[in-house]
């Protein structure tokens, strides 16, 4: 959890990525008023306790020659449906996976999951021994792929983004503005 | 790209080591010089192949929330509700897909509360019922594209 607005500026901080430089972590503790060995220690806290979800790289897939994203859709009987989201979240063609509320009537969907592909044919033969492998013929599905993309830049955090530009949040101390890494 | 760059995609979409020299440490790894890893890593990052190196945050414990909601926009009035749906700010992601219900959007916000106000703003900008589609349960994935 944020423990204080230190933690907040830190957040902030990091939102936009880390420096490619030599100590890239004592430059961001430099922004923002701590040593670097308090933004390790504070960022090792918020990795554990599952506030950062996620510490990587960020590619960009497209560029990388998967331009072929499926949202594969199924409908699961409730009481298999964890189970099966289990199972398929092993498999490394499968990118996300999650449970979400069905429509009756518009969409009788309840089971999601992502696989990304250099075509339409390889995401398809991915998908066809995904479903061999975890028996999955049986269950009604539809495989919805992206036609076009209008938007992508991933999640922005408003508060964290004021904290970023003018530090008028109030938990955020406006002696230590935080700039953000383009 | 070479083979030792996809060696080092490949390894940091694993994670990122958070300690004093990280780079170095993932350069030792990989058996490559760190001055060499860090010029690399800076052509891909100008090449726009990746994009940055850092956190994926989870938006509830922020406070915050996230959902996929989708739409069924009639084909004639594809370009203007995109316009409508993409001037949120909460709008992170947004795909037209080969379905009837053709418009489907990630909303992501820090206030959880801001959610259904963007819906609602939605509706009513565009006559057009939102379904909302918030995750009842997310299964572990690592998210890795094999380079």
């Amino acid at each position: 959890m944020i423990e204080d607005a230190k933690d907040f500026a830190l957040i902030a901080a990091v939102q936009a990525g880390l420096p490619v430089a030599a100590r890239p972590y004592a430059l961001i503790a430099e922004k923002i008023g701590l040593t670097e060995g308090q933004v390790l220690e504070r960022l090792q806290r918020l990795r554990q306790c599952g506030l950062i979800k996620r510490w990587g790289v960020v590619v960009q897939h497209r560029a990388l020659g998967y331009r072929a994203n499926a949202m594969i859709v199924m409908d699961i009987p409730d009481s298999q449906v964890d189970q099966v989201g289990r199972l398929i979240s092993r498999y490394d063609c499968v990118n996300l996976c999650y449970q979400r509320p069905r429509y009756p009537g518009v969409w009788p969907y309840n089971l999601y999951c992502m696989i990304h592909g250099k075509s339409r044919d390889a995401v398809w033969v991915q998908w066809q021994h995904l479903q061999d492998e975890c028996q999955l013929q049986a269950y009604p599905f539809e495989m919805l792929f992206s036609a076009r993309c209008f938007k992508q830049r991933g999640a922005q955090y408003a508060r964290l983004n004021q904290g970023a530009t003018n530090g008028a949040n109030p938990q955020i101390p406006t002696s230590n503005p935080v700039a953000a890494y383009g | 790209m070479d083979e030792i760059d996809r060696a080092i995609l490949n390894r940091l979409q694993i994670g990122f080591p958070i300690c004093a020299s990280p780079f170095l440490k993932v350069a030792e790894q990989l058996g490559v010089d760190e001055n060499d890893l860090l010029l690399r890593l800076q052509r891909m990052q100008a090449d726009g192949v990746l994009s940055r190196f850092g956190p994926m945050y989870h938006a509830e414990q922020m406070g915050g929330a996230l959902t996929l909601a989708a739409l069924k926009v009639p084909e004639e009035r594809f370009d203007e509700v995109t316009r409508i749906v993409n001037s949120f700010p909460e709008v992170a992601h947004n795909y037209a897909r080969s379905h009837a219900l053709n418009m489907w959007f990630v909303l992501a916000s820090d206030q959880a509360e801001r959610l259904a106000e963007v819906i609602a703003a939605i509706e009513s900008a565009t006559g057009l019922r939102v379904y909302d589609m918030p995750k009842n349960r997310e299964y572990y994935v690592g998210l890795n594209f094999a380079v």
